[in-house]
């Protein structure tokens, strides 16, 4: 017999199984653990949090402060520090817009369309995630390099790609262009198109649609989604090390300046422009939370009751 | 202003959801289209918004006060649209969602501010939302966001108002009330009036034409009365409200239930076959015992007396099962208790012949 059909029985069940008495004879709930557990659970996990999060961040900045403020400054003030920063926000400011294109038109297509090759593109979406850094560099050396597929030609008509700053920008898009479109896909599936077939029915052109009902149904997503976007690709090492040349003050970004001056032992400016690249987590995060807490402001002020009551139900 | 639909057809892969469905609204006309679901109602609703396109092989025609408006976007065709689940602007307070439809306008046809602002309050105040405008849609609740839905497609002042399905998100209570407003509302605007709905009551209370819909087809079309009371087909009869069906037969013209024949059910063409017989509940009565008139015996198996009506199911001796409203004071005086034995007296009758084409 299903519980069910047994309404009495398995109810019992359930408040027995959700409250219980402890030793000293007090309700309590099920879900309050004993003190015990609760302080091993809690110092564990804060443990692991300072092996491998807190001591190593701490050591960043005492590393790149160990020979002192002007060493600190001139590691980021010389000139092969200011093209890497160049280079790193350059192919940021090309990656985040065009992926914020992509991802809102994937979004889009995937979200209020039916068609053939739909699971396939979602899939699809999520390679990058599933591929190496690396592997993602190397297809754009075959797909552009001098013995790939179209490099000979690109030489040809003199468009170098790879170990130039395009083949950076390229092999960043690619290992950025989910983000975005991550974002977006459950929200604008969670809510349909009722909305944009009220606006059409109202007379609005399709771009009006857009912009005054799609696009702000979905602006902190996107925020979101620009914001962690925008971090791996200034951050991305693996992919851009393959196609870029490494070659100072041309082809370098932040964290291949990085390693290059690690491997030349100049271990204080290694780490000054490493804290760079740690500062800038920081402000990742810190608008990351500025939206979250939006998101959820937004939302508490949508359900505060107001004053009015209601005329007629 | 008039609806003209003639040959639209929709199929949607292998299935069609709607077969060669023609039909005709007259100016200010509150029409419901009734079914149940499936039956393609949604579908026509949305064909002539302009949300969806008829097949075009066979000339299909959609033309709003003579003009044929088949091939015009859905923008174009100044009509308002109401969905089930409201499809309020979630980002925008009442107020901007209601002037939206002004504010997308082209700029040389575009109201002023102030214009715009008038109108809103003037909207707002017309379906009982004043002083909720600055509340966002998730603050209001389900009969106050409907009727704010209904506010922003009045506000573009259509030529013709679709509602699909508009109170079926919300209780049963709200949604007697929005009926009844809604009926109110639409004799003070006289707009041309669509609505979607698979409930027979509410079809029933608020239009002034019912058009009774079943896989894709229209089955009737008539005022509530005639639907109800002279139900052109089975599907009809069986859809709107409840039925006893009985197994008769036609000998000689002559309809029969059993060995009685049945007043009033004379099929000239007809000599001989099987025959339906349907009897509402409320056209059936209980009598302790027989008289002169066609009767049949049978058990009273269970009784609901809370309602206007009570509810008296009974059993015949072949075990069929047979639904009677009875009068409160019919009940009080006969006394009935389950296991009662009692005779039934139909008062009306209708006759269908089953489909044998199929």
């Amino acid at each position: 017999m299903s519980a069910a059909a047994n309404p009495t029985a398995s109810n019992l069940a359930t408040s027995q199984s959700r409250v219980g008495t402890d030793l000293s004879g007090r309700l309590r709930l099920a879900t309050d653990e004993p003190r015990l557990v609760k302080f091993a659970l809690i110092s564990v996990s804060l443990l692991f949090l300072i092996v491998v999060l807190f001591v190593p961040l701490v050591a960043i900045f005492v590393e790149a402060f160990r020979k002192g403020l002007g060493v600190y400054f001139a590691s980021f003030t010389d000139r092969y520090a200011l093209s890497a920063i160049w280079v790193t926000f350059l192919t940021a400011a090309v990656c985040v817009p065009l992926n914020v294109i992509f991802g809102l038109a994937a979004a889009w297509s995937i979200a209020k369309f039916q068609f053939r090759g739909k699971s396939l593109l979602i899939s699809l979406i999520d390679l990058p995630f599933a591929v190496s850094p690396v592997i993602s560099g190397l297809v754009f050396v075959l797909l552009f390099g001098m013995r790939g597929w179209l490099g000979p030609w690109l030489d040809a008509h003199n468009m170098p790609i790879i170990f130039e700053i395009p083949g950076i920008i390229l092999a960043t898009l690619f290992v950025t262009f989910p983000f975005v479109a991550r974002e977006l896909i459950p929200l604008m599936q969670e809510q349909g198109s009722d909305e944009e077939l009220a606006a059409i029915s109202l007379g609005a052109s399709g771009w009006q649609t857009f912009w005054r009902v799609t696009l702000p149904n979905v602006k902190w997503a996107l925020l979101y989604g620009v914001i962690l976007c925008n971090a791996r690709a200034m951050g991305e090492f693996g992919a851009v090390n393959v196609v870029s040349a490494n070659i100072r003050g041309a082809t370098n970004t932040l964290p291949l300046h990085v390693e290059i001056l690690y491997n030349e032992f100049n271990q204080a400016a290694a780490f000054a422009v490493a804290s760079l690249l740690v500062l800038l987590a920081f402000v990742t995060l810190a608008a990351k939370s500025i939206v979250e807490w939006r998101v959820r402001r937004d939302y508490k002020l949508a359900l505060e009751p107001t004053k009015a009551e209601d005329v007629v139900q | 202003m008039s609806i003209e639909l003639s040959n639209i057809s929709k199929s949607f892969g292998s299935y069609q959801a709607l077969r060669d469905v023609g039909l005709t609204i007259r100016d200010g006309e509150l029409v419901a289209l009734l079914g149940p679901s499936g039956s393609g109602k949604t579908t026509l609703l949305r064909i002539i918004a302009g949300l969806d396109t008829p097949d075009g092989k066979n000339n299909p025609q959609i033309r709003f006060h003579e003009e044929d408006v088949a091939n015009r976007p859905a923008a174009e065709r100044r009509v308002g649209f109401v969905f089930q689940h409201y499809a309020l602007f979630r980002h925008m307070s009442i107020f901007e969602n209601v002037a939206f439809g002004m504010r997308v306008r082209p700029r040389a046809a575009r109201p002023s501010s102030e214009k715009i602002e008038a109108r809103v309050s003037e909207l707002l105040r017309l379906v009982q939302l004043e002083g909720l405008g600055k509340r966002f849609p998730s603050q209001l609740s389900g009969g106050q966001r409907q009727r704010a839905a209904l506010a922003r497609a009045l506000a573009v002042e259509p030529k013709v108002l679709l509602l699909d399905e508009p109170f079926g998100a919300l209780d049963a209570k709200v949604r007697q009330g929005l009926r009844a407003w809604l009926r109110r509302l639409h004799d003070e605007i006289h707009v041309t009036s669509i609505l979607v709905t698979h409930d027979q009551e509410e079809a029933l209370e608020v239009a002034d034409r019912i058009v009774v819909m079943n896989r894709g087809q229209i089955e009737q079309i008539g005022t509530p009365e005639e639907v109800f009371h002279r139900p052109a087909t089975q599907f009809v009869m069986e859809f709107l409200g409840q039925v006893n069906v009985f197994h008769g037969r036609v000998q000689g013209g002559q309809a029969m239930l059993g060995e009685v024949p049945l007043d009033g059910h004379y099929f000239p063409g007809k000599d001989e076959g099987a025959a339906l017989v349907y009897m509402r509940p409320h056209e059936l009565d209980i009598k302790l015992a027989r008289n002169g008139s066609v009767s049949f015996p049978a058990q009273v198996t269970r009784i609901n007396p809370a309602g206007s009506v009570a509810k008296v199911t009974t059993r015949t001796p072949e075990g069929q099962e047979v639904l009677v409203d009875l009068s409160l004071d019919d009940y009080h005086r006969l006394e009935l208790i389950e296991g009662s034995n009692v005779f039934i007296y139909p008062k009306k009758s209708r006759v269908f012949f089953p489909d044998y084409e199929i």
